[in-house]
This record gives structure tokens, sequence and C-alpha cells, in this order.
């Protein structure tokens, strides 16, 4: 068990530099998630503290201990890999115990060790199989008792649902979440899906092209964005932004306004003074997601109760607010917040 | 292979000394019996020796002028030129022609090629025993045969009859060879295709002629230029056992006569100028295959 | 099957006429060996007198013996086993030190990289057969003629085997190595636990090609190989012939040729699969 401390991470290629300094100090025993679009530098975050990237300048610290010119095998972490990296031509019980051979971990100590991976994960079965003859979720649970045999202080999960079809995703995520919790071993889990992020998050990191918009516990992330990119990475149907000139009125040092599809409601046009035409509406059952075009053409979407009047196609409708739940951005995209609100 | 050459693994292992040791073997025997031999025949291709052999004389690209002035040195490119398109012709046509029917067949298919597998292991040296065996002037069975019919068989003397054998008997072992390529080239067309143009009615031959033939260009491409390169280089086997370069030369090929020249006449600084003219042939052959191979992955 | 393809007419005679045409064709593959065959089953008297016969006759066991222990110059026995060698250690060694490079090419950065690469590469260019004379002078030196290792060694470096492996290194996933970091291994370790084990079939593709090109060797043994003893089987037999008009010993020169083809032939339909599949792969 362990604690992860990065302070003022940078990584460098040549001379574009993709992480601009990331900070966060990881308390023992917490779920970390890094997400963010493709390109945005979490897996290479990730891999520097696995030490398979080379820090450019920076600390990592694993339990106090600085570890940036230490080998991945002295760091006591385990990793978790996209495509599972399973030896191909090992058995399952070898693709466990390869680590622990290296380590000169005595015979019996491994074959203990794998016999209790392999039944937490209940591979029990499948222990002298090869990869090929495994399904993708029993791949994925090899990948994990890989990790988990070496008792290590931290745990790396690099995208690793992401080659798993929709339900198995679920599944795997659930396992995960409670395995973790079980085993109380401090994690870093990378991964694009905001969904994933938010359910198995004890805090997140939002990257936005090498840099960590927002660091915090998912539900304060979504509640209150720090930056225009985690108000529109985060949640779902997207956050709409509206030109602040659009408002009619004047907001504050504000460029843009946001106002997430669940705050929007429809209401007769008399009520309002800002309007827009049906576009399509998608009805979910619970929820209804109506996607409307403004009088200047941008697009607005409203999410409501399934139960509620669905409008017709090129219906006007009025749209309404609470002011609470604007959220206004500055030209940069940083938040603009205001007294009192 | 060419497309690889830009493609970097993002994973590399650190250190300086493992990697250079672990590359040491093949950049030291490639030095030492490669690219010093190499060296050494295009520097002594500039020399000729003296009639002892005690000394050398600059002749600068002297011995290039006389080899392209040589009767012999010409009539070797073109008995060469003769020779390999014979033998890729025939090797390929005899291969092509029994894939083509070993395409036909679901069953068996197998049994035939395990069969026509066999010359691939025959050496191109035995293969000219046995070709010499069947045409041998005194006991061969053909050549006894063909008498019976009146002709009379003599590759000793006879020029063409000796570039036919040697030809043939080249071409033999390299059936195999062709004939794999040309069955895997064959199943790898799509079996949707050839339906398709039976529906529009075209015949067996008609079908052939337009979608396989066609269809089939690329392996026919790399089974050329690897065809030419066989016959230039590794035929010589055949030669040796088979004619010795004659009658008169009219199987010498320009291998053989770097042989010849070099080691039976010991006229280094002429086979050393004939090697450099090989060179030069095999590097633009492969330089060919290369730039082909390129864009064949850039479909 | 035969259902489903008879719409592209496969049918009765059709099928009978290509069998016939396959029939033909394997005839005439097979027609020299057969004969070289039956004649190194007859007695000398059979094939001086032509026609020879075309089936086989009851001298088999003694001309093989005759051959295999005294053949004409050197026993037959002794050429095998030279050619086994120099098949073995051309093809033995080209892939190790093959294996070793392209690891080093693939799995490292090093000073020279790039330049050791195009060199391994112009390798390709230069068969045996264009730099014969100074190669045979490299090897005299060395006092290597009438050698094994002078047999071997020219003919051991070479690009094709480099590249075969290079290019099933680069398909080997990049996480493989990465968790074989995690999990400790060096890379030497990564090497013969890993990559080694990941390329058996390539390496058993690529020894029967090599075996064969080694054991098929003309031209170089024919060179270096002065000494009868150190002949390999394949060029020995063309040493059988006697100059000038001497009648040559057809049965044991037929049994020596057929018993060049054994060793090859057996490796090449032993191996018949995984041969193919290396052959078309890796030339391609």
């Amino acid at each position: 068990m362990a604690t992860v401390t990065l302070e003022n991470l940078r990584k460098s290629y040549g001379k574009t530099e993709v992480i601009h300094g990331v900070d966060i100090d990881i308390t023992d025993g917490e779920f970390i998630v890094i997400v963010g679009p493709s390109g945005c530098g979490k897996s290479t975050l990730l891999r520097m503290v696995a030490g398979l990237e080379t820090v450019t300048s920076g600390d990592i610290q694993i339990d106090g201990r600085n570890v940036n010119s230490v080998e991945p095998m002295d760091r006591d972490i385990a990793m978790v890999f996209q495509n599972y990296a399973l030896y191909p031509h090992m058995s399952v019980f070898d693709n466990m115990a390869y680590g622990l051979k290296i380590a000169k971990v005595p015979k019996d100590e491994i074959a203990k060790r794998v016999a209790n991976a392999a039944e937490i994960l209940q591979l029990e079965p499948y222990l002298k199989r090869k990869p090929r003859e495994l399904s993708g979720g029993q791949r994925q649970r090899v990948a994990m008792g890989r990790a988990i045999v070496r008792k290590p202080a931290v745990f790396l999960f690099d995208e690793p649902l992401s080659n798993l079809d929709a339900k198995l995703r679920v599944q795997m995520r659930l396992e995960i979440k409670a395995l973790q919790r079980d085993l109380g071993v401090t994690s870093l889990y990378v991964t694009h899906d905001q969904v994933e992020a938010m359910t198995l998050a004890d805090r997140m990191i939002v990257m936005n092209s090498g840099v960590a918009d927002q660091i915090g516990k998912p539900l304060d992330v979504y509640a209150d964005p720090a930056t225009e990119f985690v108000a529109g990475f985060i949640g779902s149907p997207p956050t709409n932004f509206l030109d602040a000139g659009q408002l009619g009125r004047r907001v504050e040092g504000g460029a843009k306004v946001g106002i997430r599809p669940e705050h929007i409601r429809i209401v007769p046009q008399t009520e309002t003074d800002f309007a827009g035409k049906v576009v399509y509406s998608e009805p979910l059952g619970a929820e209804t997601l109506v996607h409307l075009k403004l009088l200047d053409g941008e697009d607005v979407t409203v999410r409501q109760e399934g139960a509620l009047p669905i409008p017709e196609e090129g219906e006007s409708c009025g749209l309404s607010w609470e002011a609470k739940d604007e959220m206004i951005f500055s030209e940069d995209g940083s938040r603009v917040r205001q007294s009192g609100s | 292979m060419a497309h690889g050459f830009a493609m970097e693994k993002r994973v590399t292992f650190k250190g300086m000394w493992l990697p250079l040791l672990l590359i040491a073997p093949q950049i030291v025997i490639t030095a030492v019996f490669f690219f010093y031999p190499a060296g050494q025949a295009i520097w002594q291709s500039l020399f000729i020796p003296d009639p002892f052999g005690l000394s050398m004389q600059w002749v600068g690209l002297g011995n290039f002028e006389f080899l392209l002035k040589d009767p012999f040195y010409r009539a070797s490119f073109v008995t060469t030129a003769i020779f390999s398109t014979l033998v890729t012709v025939v090797s390929m046509g005899v291969a092509l022609y029994l894939a083509v029917l070993a395409d036909r067949l679901i069953k068996g298919s197998g049994t035939y090629r395990t069969l026509l597998i066999w010359p691939y292991a025959v050496a191109p040296a035995v293969a000219g025993v046995l070709w010499l065996f069947m045409f041998n002037t005194r006991v061969g069975v053909v050549t006894w045969y063909l008498g019976l019919l009146g002709y009379d068989w003599n590759h000793v003397l006879n020029d063409s009859e000796a570039m036919g054998l040697v030809v043939v008997a080249s071409a033999w072992g390299r059936v195999s060879y062709n004939f794999l390529f040309f069955l895997a080239g064959l199943q790898a067309i799509p079996k949707s295709v050839i339906e398709a143009a039976a529906i529009d009615g075209a015949r067996f031959w008609t079908r052939f002629r337009t979608i396989v033939f066609p269809l089939l260009s690329p392996t026919t491409f790399f089974l050329l230029v690897v065809n030419i390169i066989y016959a230039f280089f590794e035929t010589f086997g055949v030669i040796h056992t088979i004619t010795g370069g004659g009658p008169q030369q009219a199987t010498t090929i320009l291998v053989y006569k770097v042989y010849s020249d070099g080691f039976v006449g010991q006229d280094l600084g002429s086979s050393a100028a004939q090697s450099v003219i090989l060179l030069v042939i095999v590097s633009i052959l492969t330089v060919v295959q290369f730039k082909y191979i390129e864009r064949r992955v850039h479909y | 099957m035969a259902q489903q393809d008879g719409m592209v007419e496969k049918r009765g005679g059709g099928l009978w006429l290509t069998h016939l045409g396959m029939i033909i064709g394997v005839a005439f593959i097979f027609f020299p060996i057969w004969l070289a065959f039956v004649a190194s089953t007859v007695e000398q008297q059979a094939i001086v007198r032509p026609p020879m016969p075309l089936l086989p006759g009851d001298k088999l066991v003694e001309n093989y013996t005759r051959a295999l222990t005294s053949g004409v110059n050197a026993p037959v026995a002794m050429m095998l086993m030279n050619s086994v060698i120099m098949a073995l250690g051309i093809a033995i060694g080209k892939i190790a030190i093959s294996l070793l490079s392209a690891f080093a090419i693939v799995y490292f950065r090093f000073p020279g990289r790039h330049l050791f690469f195009w060199l391994i590469f112009l390798t390709l260019m230069l068969p045996v057969e264009v730099r014969i004379v100074p190669t045979y002078e490299v090897i005299a030196n060395f006092g290597m003629l009438n050698s094994y290792s002078g047999l071997i060694l020219p003919l051991i470096a070479s690009a094709t085997a480099t590249f075969l492996f290079r290019q099933f290194f680069m398909t080997v996933p990049d996480e493989l190595a990465e968790a074989a970091r995690v999990d400790g291994a060096k890379p030497m370790r990564f090497f013969f636990d890993i990559l080694l084990p990941m390329s058996r079939t390539n390496i058993a593709a690529l020894f029967v090609i090599l075996f064969i090109y080694g054991w098929n060797q003309y031209l170089w043994p024919l060179l270096i190989t002065t000494d009868p003893s150190m002949n390999t089987i394949v060029m020995g037999i063309k040493q059988m012939f006697p100059s000038g008009d001497d009648t040559a010993d057809w049965p044991v020169i037929m049994a020596t040729s057929i018993l060049a083809m054994i060793p090859p032939v057996l490796v090449v339909i032993g191996m018949q699969r995984l041969f193919v599949r290396g052959l078309v792969e890796s030339e391609k």
C-alpha cells in the first residue's frame, strides 16, 4: 500500500512538450481515474508513473521515494495493458507467475499466490490454457491476475476495458471496482470513457492537451467544472455553450455561458424571450433528448423527463433555466466565478 | 519488407554495449566475407597482373573497355539473356499450368503438391547429373529412343541441343518453387470473383485471361524477377555438370565465365571486372524487386 | 465441396481431365528421379548397353553399399557427413546471428544502428558468385581451405534471414515488451523467454529453407575443398565422372545422386506446411 505524489511532472519529445506540469497527491488506497480524449497525454502520464517513459522534469514519488530513475520492476507497481499483453506461448499459470519467477520467489509461494489470484478471478479451470484459448473477458482477468500476484503498492490500468464489448465492459467495471476495494491497493486508471471515470473514481484527473484541467471527486467535477473543456467533456449529452452576446444581457468577464441539457426546460414561448425550433427528438424512454436550433443557427440540446410531452419537429419553443445553473467561461476557456452565484 | 524501413518500435531497451555485442557477429562476418571481397573485386578490376603474377599494373577502366569489346564476353551476355529468358519462361509456364490444374482440384491437390515439391530439394548440380544421365550421348535413355526415331542427339557437339538441355534441367528444378507461389496466388483470389465471372457467362479460358491472370500479376512479376536472378547465379551447378560451358562457350553464361576466367584461366583483372558488372546487374534487379514490393504495399 | 464447386465447371469429364493433366505434369517432374533410382539398382552392364531398363533391378543394396563405403574418390558416407555439417552449420549459424542482430536493431537505440542496418541490407546484392575470387583469397589467407569454417562462414551472413526476423519482431506488440519490463525481465531474458519461443514457427520454416540452401551449395565447396575427404556430396558427384574416355560408374553415381537428395527431401516433405508458409511469406 502506498501513496503516490506527482510534482510538476513534465514530458517532452524533443522540443514538443506533451505534459505541461501535473501535480497530485494520491493517498493510500485511493482510486484515481485519468480521463480525457485521445492524445491528451493521459497514457503518457500513466506510462511515466510505470517507468516506461522517462521523466523530462518534475518528480514522481511512490510512498515518499523518488522513483524518477528507477526501473519499472523496482517501482513496486503492476500494470494492466490495453491489449492485456499476455505472453501468447505461456499458459495462464505461467503468465501470472512470470514476474515472480524472475524475482526468484520460491516455487511453493508462487503456486500459492497464483492459486489465490485464480480463485479471486474465477480462473481456476483455465490455468493450463494458452491465452488464445480464452475469451476476451477471461484474458482480461488473466491480465488482472498477473497484476494481483505481485502484491504491488500501486496498480496501473491503461484503458483495460476498451477491447471488450459493451455488456462485458459494464460487468468488468464492477469487478475491478470491487476488487480494488477488497485489496485496497492505490490505483491509477486511464480511460477515455467518462462513464468509467465517473463510476470508478474516488477522484478523477481530467486531462486536456497535456494539462490536468481539473482534479476532484466525480460529482464535484460534474457539478462545478473548472474549465469550458471539462464542462464539455464530462456529462452526456455535453453541455450547451452559448455566446454571451446572444443572451441579450451582459455577462461580466465572460465570453460563453454553459448550461447542461438537464438544466434547460421547454416552456411556452410567451414565458421567455429565448426560443428555438425543434430539429428532432430522441425519446429514450426514461428521458427524451430534444435537439433545437436557435434563431442564429446554434444547436442546443435539452434533456427532459420521459413523461413530459414531446414537442413536434419544426415547432418553436421557449427555453428557460435558472441562473444558478449557468456556468460562465472566459475567452480562454477558464471559469469565471461571479460573486454571490 | 520495404515499408518496414520507416517503422520504429516504441519500446526499446536501454544500453549501448549489449546491442553492439549482439550485432557484432553479423557485422564482422559481413565485413570480412562480403564488403572486403567486394571491395577487392572493384579494386582488382582496375589492374592487370603481369605475366608472372608478381606485380599489378594499373589500367583504370581498361579491363572494362577490353571486356565490352571482347567478342567472347559479348557472346556470353547474349547467351545469358537467351538462357535466363528460356529458363524463366519454361519453368513459370509449366508451374502456372500445374498450379491452375491443382487449384481446380479440391481433393488430392495436397498429394500432388507433396509430389511436386520434390525437385525444390534437389540441388541444381544433382539436377544436372540426372538430366545428363537421360541425355548422355552413349547411355542416355532419351538419346537412345530419339535415335530410334531417327534423331541423332548430341549436346556435346550441338550448340542448341546443349542450350536446350541446360535450360530444361535448370527449369525443371525451379518448377516446384514457382508452382508453390502460383498456387498460393491462385488460392488467394476470392472464389466469388470467379463465380461472378461465370455467371456473367465467361467460359474457363476467358475467365483465366480476363480475371485470373490479371489478378495474379503481382505473383507473376515477383517470380519473374526471382527467376531471372536464379537463372543468372544459381544455375552454375547445372552448367558445370552438364556442359562445362561448351560446346565452344555456347552455354557459358556470365557467372560461369567469372569462374572459368578467374579460376581456370587465372585472369584475375578480367574476372574481377566481370564480377563488378554482375554486381551492377544484381543491384539493379534487387532495386527493381524492392521498388515493386514497396508499390505493392501501397495498393 | 464438390457440389458447391460444380458451378465453376468441375464435373465428370472435366475433373478427370484435370487429374490426367496433373499426372502428366507429375510424371514429367518425377521421371528423371525415377530413372536415377532405377539406375542405382542395376548393374553397370544394364546401363552401358542401352536402352536401360525402366524398372528397378536387384543390385540396390550392393550399389548403395559400394557408394557409401568406397565411392569413387571418397566414400559417400563421408561426403554425406560433410554435407550435413555444412548445411546444419549454415542453417543454425544464419538463424543465430540473424536473430541476434534483428533483436539489436529492433529493440535498441544505439549509435550506428542505421548504418549497420544498411550494411546488412546491401549484402542482399552480393551473392557469393559475384565476389567469388576475392572471397576465395580471404579464405585462403585465413588458412581455411578444406575446413568446415571455410565452407560455412562466408555463406552465413545474409540479409534475408535478418529481415525476416526484423519483420516478425516488428509485429510483436510493444506491450509485450513493456509487460516483460514491468515483470522485471532484462533484455536477454525477454529475448530468450518471450521473443524466441514466439518466433519458433518462423525459425522452423527458415531452417528448412536454409538447410536446403546450404545442402545445395555447389560452386563454393567446389573451390575451397581440394581434399576429397572434405568434399560435400552435391559437389562430389561431379568429381565421380572420369576425365577422358573412361566409362562412368553409373550405378554408383546414380546411387550417390539419390543419396544426395534424400536428406533435403526428407526435411522438405517432413516440414512441408511450415516450409510452404515460410517460403511464400518470407520472400514476398
